[in-house]
């Protein structure tokens, strides 16, 4: 018998502008795999596409909650790159992000009936160091107990909505609410400042831009930022040069943290306005993707994260025109993560043909 | 004179094409808070839909919306898409629909299970299914050779608590020594949890087992272990048709043709609806015969009592855990009192959760 033998080297030579199109490749193939979907089960593809990616951002409301949706998942992502970049692999986004709601939450509630404008800024500052708190345990438990950050942080997702889950149902809930699992409607003066009348975007948006500015400024002006990225491209080299590992993955899980908790804040203070248990549609876990969709870089991961937030508003819109079932959404993020991993297992690496050679089992 | 009569013609031709349009173009959206496949909750809004569809009405639903921010978009897409009767069907949607309803007077809200009705184009329905408890304690209380019945509670509100009274009182009035164990899983939804509590209440000691969730997981784990159960939101049967004695199904189909006609007629009127056997909007799966021709026939019986109001639920005395009085000897309670519910009575084990 003879077998086609491959052998699959590393690339030395990656064109930068190739780098940083496959994304782009990535959604275009999505859009082709869509359409192809769309057409098997029995829709027009052009017209489906449409639904998906056009009908929610043709109206102002529709920008304004395309914003909405993508203001959580840019800074989440933002903050996951700081890990990501020197291979700390955070995985609990949506712990930390639900965390940093309970305690920018409890705060809320302690001001509740209370006017000033001191208290929205001293909410959205508990809410990042409730979650930038959370994040410390995985990184010291790594750092000084070597064990794995990404069960850790992962495991720890569970007790934070646990945890949310006691208090709302417990002690935070409602008084006049029926024993119903939420807590009362935050005062006036604890909610995030709505920029247009009849819209839901609202100044957490500023937080954000500001957020990707300083992490880019981090990340290429500072001597942290050097230590992050070469301690991602190899870690023996960042020893070799006498970086202190310890304190730095300390300080990009605690970015991560604060980053995440901040959107919890933003949430929960912005469209929603109150604790409950779903305070966040797994935000923390979707981010991930957004930041290897961006490149885990700054300007990539604000257009990433208005890409997958359009794949969420789209699934809702195809479902009310169309009634695809609401899935679609989540097959078309798939599909961009699996284009954008696949082509760039292309970039990296080739695959060699080494001809017929007889099989000597 | 002349020049009146032709307009006020006019106007009215004008408004007929209009109304005649809007008959045509009228629609009704639902927004579920699961999947249409869940074989609980959803899926009976999702037939009461279908019921609907088929009275010739034009529908459209959207699954498995989280009840968090992303609602109060899928609300106010549908009213902006064109619907003009929208029913969210899970309690989490209270606020958001309000909201929205504050912006689309002309469109007609209906939202189940709340008790915010802010604006005068929002509805809110349920149902009373405690009228099916009762029969459930009923048959679980001459079942039992344990005496203990086993509870799965999602929440602790009222409704909850109203179904774990129901179902004790019930089961007390056929056989005093019964005890009522509850093991609170905190959640609507998860087949995982939910044969966990199943599982825990069997191992101590109960023999019924029945749920105030959503999965089919509940009368799965009873049927493996050979102990009774009922089902919960449609007609459970065919997961466990040793063990399964009925079922309280959830039938929104009648109200929501009814009000889907009334929106598009133009009849509809701001209302809190709260239907029961009688109406129809609880109802119950066949009996079991496994149970015995005689426990049927009185279950029936009690069945058409409660349908016809001869019989009540909370018919007193009713005590509450202490012993202190709740309903006095002769008298029912009012919707009132059984709209905020919030102790137990006596003979249910443990503390409500606070």
């Amino acid at each position: 018998m003879e077998v086609q033998l491959i052998k699959i080297e590393k690339r030395n030579d990656v064109s930068r502008s190739i780098y940083f199109l496959t994304p782009v490749l990535a959604i275009f193939l999505t859009l082709l795999g869509g359409g192809i979907i769309f057409y098997i089960l029995g829709f027009n593809p052009i017209e489906a596409l449409k639904f998906f990616f056009i009908t929610p951002i043709s109206d102002l409301y529709g920008l304004s909650e395309l914003l909405v949706k993508a203001t959580p998942l840019c800074l989440i992502a933002i903050g996951l790159s700081f890990c990501f970049k020197s291979n700390n692999w955070n995985i609990g986004a949506e712990g930390q992000l639900i965390f940093g709601g309970i305690v920018g939450g409890g705060v809320a509630l302690l001001f509740y009936n209370h006017d000033g404008f001191y208290v929205l800024p001293i909410i959205i500052l508990s809410g990042a160091i409730g979650g930038m708190l959370f994040a410390m345990i995985p990184a010291i438990l790594k750092t000084y107990f070597n064990t794995n950050e990404i069960l850790v942080s992962l495991m720890l997702v569970y007790v934070a909505k646990l945890l949310l889950d006691y208090l709302v149902v417990g002690p935070w809930s409602n008084p006049e609410g029926f024993n119903f699992p939420e807590t009362r409607q935050f005062s006036e003066s604890a909610r995030m400042p709505i920029l247009f009348d009849g819209l839901r975007i609202h100044a957490g948006i500023f937080i954000t831009l500001i957020t990707v500015f300083l992490s880019w400024l981090i990340l290429y002006k500072t001597y942290l930022g050097f230590q992050i990225k070469v301690s991602g491209l190899s870690l023996k080299t960042a020893k070799y040069a006498g970086y202190k590992g310890k304190t730095m993955i300390i300080i990009v899980f605690m970015i991560s943290g604060a980053c995440a908790g901040l959107a919890g804040v933003g949430e929960i203070t912005g469209p929603i306005g109150q604790l409950h248990r779903n305070i966040s549609p797994d935000y923390g876990f979707t981010a991930i993707i957004v930041a290897f969709l961006g490149r885990l870089n700054p300007v990539g991961i604000i257009f990433a994260s208005l890409i997958v937030a359009l794949t969420y508003l789209g699934a809702e819109t195809a479902q009310i025109f169309l009634q695809v079932p609401k899935y679609t959404g989540q097959v078309f993020q798939g599909m961009i993560l699996f284009f954008l991993l696949g082509s760039d297992y292309l970039l990296f690496f080739k695959i060699k043909f080494l001809g017929l050679k007889k099989n000597e089992l | 004179m002349y020049k009146n009569f032709l307009r006020y013609i006019i106007s009215v031709l004008f408004l007929l094409g209009v109304s005649g349009q809007a008959n045509a173009d009228f629609k009704v959206g639902f927004v579920y808070v699961g999947p249409t496949g869940d074989h609980g909750w959803t899926y009976q809004h999702d037939e009461g839909r279908k019921a609907v569809e088929a009275a010739g009405i034009k529908t459209t639903y959207v699954e498995s919306v989280p009840e968090g921010a992303d609602a109060e978009r899928v609300i106010r897409q549908l009213a902006q898409s064109g619907h003009d009767l929208i029913f969210t069907t899970s309690f989490g949607y209270m606020d958001p629909t309000n909201k929205v309803a504050k912006d689309f007077p002309n469109v007609k809200f209906e939202h189940a299970t709340g008790y915010k009705r802010e604006h005068s184009n929002v509805s809110t329905y349920s149902a009373r299914f405690y009228e099916g408890r009762t029969l459930l304690g009923h048959m679980a209380g001459k079942m039992t050779k344990t005496n203990v019945i086993g509870y799965i509670a999602s929440f602790p509100i009222p409704e909850v608590i109203r179904g774990i009274n129901a179902m004790t009182l019930a089961a007390q009035k056929v056989n005093p020594d019964i005890k009522t164990k509850i093991v609170w899983v905190f959640t609507w939804y998860d087949p995982g949890k939910e044969s966990e509590a199943a599982q825990a209440l069997i191992d101590q000691g109960a023999d019924v087992i029945m749920q105030h969730t959503d999965s089919t997981a509940p009368v799965q784990v009873a049927e493996k272990a050979g102990v009774w159960s009922f089902g919960q939101a449609s007609d459970m049967q065919r997961f466990a048709p040793k063990s399964i004695l009925t079922s309280i199904i959830d039938d929104w189909a009648p109200y929501y043709v009814e009000r889907s006609i009334a929106a598009r007629d133009g009849t509809w009127k701001q209302q809190d609806t709260w239907h029961g056997l009688k109406e129809g909007m609880v109802a119950m799966a066949p009996y079991n015969s496994a149970m015995g021709s005689d426990l049927v026939k009185e279950v029936e019986q009690l069945q058409k009592d409660l349908a016809s109001g001869k019989t009540h639920s909370f018919t007193g005395p009713i005590y509450d855990q202490k012993g202190n009085i709740l309903v006095a000897e002769g008298s029912v309670a009012d919707d009132g009192m059984l709209a905020g519910m919030n102790v137990y009575v006596k003979g249910v084990e443990g503390d409500i959760p606070q």
